[in-house]
């Protein structure tokens, strides 16, 4: 792969400006061939508009872009791919009821198309040269979140690649697919393809990158060699001087069962839902529960089966030890249930609807002071303490849910359920794309509430806030529970194993079993 | 019945099929790219009344079929352009487009009214129109009739072995992919939206050049409704289209016969015969099928991609 040049990429004052941010602000940064080189920085950094840039989505307002020494104007993803570039995004790019040879066919150039049985040969090829098993004939709508990351990678090393960026990869792994992933980056680097990595988990930096460049606020704040950093540099460059991180946040006094499940079971809802197993959890007052995995295990089920949304096939729901196995989404939101889902806009806000609006669609159950009719100025003002308190950026309560930024949402609906003081939270993903500073804010209100008696659920992928915050930790896989243990019991290993559906390791300690 | 009976019944059932399966293959292609385009029914209308008037003011039914085709995809230009570009609601202007239609060709066909051609010969193949029970339903007919025998093969092609079928999927599955990826989604959807108009406006040739060589106002009679349930039905297989349409054909040519013979069943049920028939047949293939092959996850949705 052709490394003659001295610098695979330089970026030179490359400037983008939205109305109302600017996202990037005279960015400078060189990758040279075979290097593994991060790019990192906080949600709102500018890393994916920049990303974008260099892969042509979007086009600069001013600055330069060079590819192996020579000055080049990116026309587009094509054009990208076609000087060598690749990239996995973060929210997978797959046509989900295509197969993968058909999903890969697609990505190629014409000319390199060929046909669709001699493309899956090469399929094959790659796949093993890089030990990226991956099958082909299958629909890309029954492959985990980890096999599609896989299509992703080898459909980029089909072509001749000299640029492959990995917009936050290891965000929807297991700890083990994750060793399986810096294994396969760091056999390319070494064939002399560089490499783009976007990350805002340090430790993962500091022990597969070469180089790092940290973006803050749309600027370059810093360029270091991540291995002879210390995390603490890194994370001042990227959140600044001035930002105060609580680290802990101490630990619940469980006292009585608020919600429990006893053996309940649900079968498949469609095509692309998971079965729940026997579930038994008991959620207890003053307590995190923090529950880990990989997305579609039967985490969105078991939200929507304790949510009310879901009937369960077997087993019962008990909510303050009423038997509410029965009973809809209202009449549990009225026994004090709050549940936080993990599709923002799809099932937690209405995109057409002003903040106020949204505010009152859950909140209704707790601000009925108004019998019936709306007072609009106490619900605007309620809804702009909501906005200030969390610091979400918006206007005003005026604004429409779908016009917030993703992590911006997420932190007022959030500040929404916290706000009603509810008896039981279920939390999906509670900082999923929000920034430090905002997420840890949103932890020290989680820990808030507990301290006041709610029973709380989180369903993560991220596994350091799982150990910041829970007080009892466990993992559910292929809709299976394994046992909820203390988190100081439960090394990150034996966590990984339960993700992974291997349940046994935890028999020989003596514990409880799922099933 | 004897042998004859039965060489009828499929040789009618070919020739009623042939409209419903054109305007429901052209119909299946837009849908695959995303696009509903519930104006069937007036690019049917306007098909077949400009397909007259081209035959009959110039003699040709070469001419005619031309006229018709192209009339058909012009005034699906309109859709596109109100629908694709201008991102309105499809459900909306699908059905402008069929009311429209139907306005228009009453319009330009007032003067033709009543009056008559000589009809699209039929065209035997030598030695195959022999063959028995079938050979006059499959090699005796027009070549209007035989077009839509190769516009099947050719697009059961296209859509399952070709990298262009494969964009047209990509296209009605995840648009906003296909941009990211470099394709031109909205020429995409252009194209299959004229070519739905296209084979529209050929059936409508067909309806008044072959099937009754005449121009009579509304005489698409709903078959673009029906084409547009049977892409449904058929769950946007090409497959499942042909036999949709044909079955479709052959038990309302069934009724007739029942009728013809003089059993004692109310008309009005009977009538009733090809919507069930064909119902029931397909919904039991879509439960064969399973829930694998569902609807373009984009269809009817507007697509403009961010600059």
């Amino acid at each position: 792969m052709g490394a003659t040049a001295s610098r695979r990429l330089e970026l030179v004052g490359i400037t983008k400006a939205y109305p109302g941010c600017i996202a990037n602000d005279g960015v400078e940064m060189t990758v040279k061939p075979g290097e593994i080189h991060a790019l990192v920085g906080e949600n709102g950094a500018g890393k994916s508009t920049l990303m974008k840039i260099i892969y042509g989505v979007v086009k600069p307002d001013a600055g330069q872009l060079i590819w192996n020494d020579r000055e080049t104007l990116i026309e587009g993803p094509a054009h990208a791919r076609r000087l060598g570039m690749g990239m996995v995004f973060q929210h997978f790019s797959l046509f989900q009821t295509l197969t993968v040879t058909e999903n890969i066919a697609l990505y190629l150039p014409r000319q390199e198309y060929g046909s669709l049985r001699r493309l899956r040969d090469r399929i094959l090829s790659v796949g093993e040269a890089y030990g990226l098993d991956i099958n082909p004939d299958r629909h890309v709508h029954t492959l985990s979140v980890g096999e599609q990351q896989r299509v992703e990678i080898v459909r980029c090393l089909l072509q001749e690649i000299q640029l492959l960026i990995l917009d936050e990869p290891t965000a929807v792994l297991t700890p083990g697919e994750v060793t399986h992933l810096v294994k396969v980056l760091k056999q390319l680097a070494r064939e002399g393809c560089s490499i783009l990595f976007i990350s805002h988990k340090l430790e993962e930096v500091r022990t597969l990158c070469d180089r790092a460049t940290i973006l803050r606020g749309g600027r370059v704040t810093g360029n270091c060699i991540p291995a002879e950093t210390t995390s603490e540099q890194l994370s001042r460059m990227m959140l600044g001087d001035d930002l105060h991180i609580e680290k802990s946040m101490g630990v619940g006094a469980p006292g009585d069962d608020r919600l429990s499940l006893e053996g309940v079971s649900v079968s498949p809802g469609g095509a692309f839902a998971i079965a729940l197993h026997n579930i038994d959890l008991t959620l207890r007052a003053g307590e995190i529960t923090g529950i880990a995995g990989v997305a579609g295990n039967g985490q969105d089920e078991l939200v929507d089966l304790i949510n009310g949304e879901l009937p369960p096939d077997a087993g019962k729901l008990l909510l303050d030890s009423r038997d509410m196995t029965a009973e809809g989404v209202l009449a549990r939101r009225r026994a004090g249930l709050a549940t936080v889902h993990a599709d923002r806009l799809g099932r937690g806000s209405i995109g057409a609807m002003s903040l106020t609006e949204n505010r009152l669609l859950t909140a209704y159950v707790t601000d009925s002071d108004a019998h019936g009719f709306l007072h609009w100025r106490p619900l605007t003002e309620r809804t702009r303490e909501l906005i200030q308190h969390y610091q979400v950026k918006a206007s005003g309560p005026d604004d429409t849910a779908a016009s917030l930024s993703g992590g911006n949402l997420q932190k007022f609906i959030i500040g929404r359920e916290i706000a009603q003081a509810p008896k039981v939270l279920v939390c999906f993903y509670p900082t999923w794309g929000v920034d430090v500073g905002s997420a840890n804010r949103i932890h020290v209100e989680l820990a808030r509430l507990r301290d006041e008696g709610t029973a709380i659920l989180i369903l993560t992928e991220d596994l350091d806030e799982l150990y910041l915050l829970c007080d009892r930790v466990g993992a559910i896989c292929g809709g299976q529970l394994s046992p909820l243990k203390p988190g100081n019991e439960v090394s990150m290993e034996t966590l990984g194993q339960w993700m992974a559906g291997t349940f046994g390791a935890s028999q020989t300690q003596g514990g409880q079993h799922a099933h | 019945m004897s042998i004859d009976i039965i060489e009828n019944i499929l040789f009618a059932t070919i020739r009623t099929g042939t409209p419903l399966l054109l305007v429901a293959l052209g119909a299946m292609i837009s849908e695959r790219s995303g696009v509903l385009n519930l104006g069937q029914e007036g690019m049917i209308l306007v098909g077949a009344v400009c397909a007259f008037i081209g035959a009959y003011t110039t003699d040709s039914l070469l001419i005619g079929v031309a006229s018709g085709l192209a009339s058909g995809a012009l005034f699906s230009l309109i859709f596109a352009v109100i629908a694709i570009s201008l991102v309105s609601s499809q459900i909306a202007t699908g059905l402008a487009l069929t009311i429209f239609g139907t306005g228009l060709s009453a319009f330009l066909g007032v003067d033709y009214v009543g009056l008559s051609i000589d009809g699209l010969d039929e065209w035997p193949i030598p030695l195959l129109h022999d063959i028995p029970v079938i050979g006059k339903a499959f090699f005796a007919q027009d070549m209007l009739v035989y077009g839509s025998f190769a516009l099947f093969a050719a697009i059961y092609y296209v859509m399952s072995r070709t990298r262009v079928g494969l964009i047209i999927r990509a296209v009605g599955e995840n648009p906003g992919v296909a941009h990211s990826m470099g394709y031109r989604v909205l020429l995409v959807r252009y194209a299959t939206v004229m070519f739905g108009g296209a084979m529209a406006g050929l059936a409508g040739a067909y309806l008044s050049l072959a099937y009754t060589p005449m121009w009579t106002e509304g005489m698409s009679a709903g078959r673009g409704w029906i084409a547009l349930a049977l892409v449904v039905f058929a769950s946007w297989r090409t497959g499942r289209v042909l036999v949709g349409a044909w079955l479709f054909a052959f038990a309302s040519i069934l009724h007739l016969v029942l009728q013809g013979f003089g059993y004692d069943i109310s008309p009005n049920l009977l009538g009733m015969l090809p919507y069930l028939a064909t119902i029931i047949a397909l919904v039991m293939m879509m439960q064969r099928a399973g829930t694998a092959q569902l609807a373009p996850r984009s269809l009817g949705q507007p697509y403009y991609p961010q600059k």
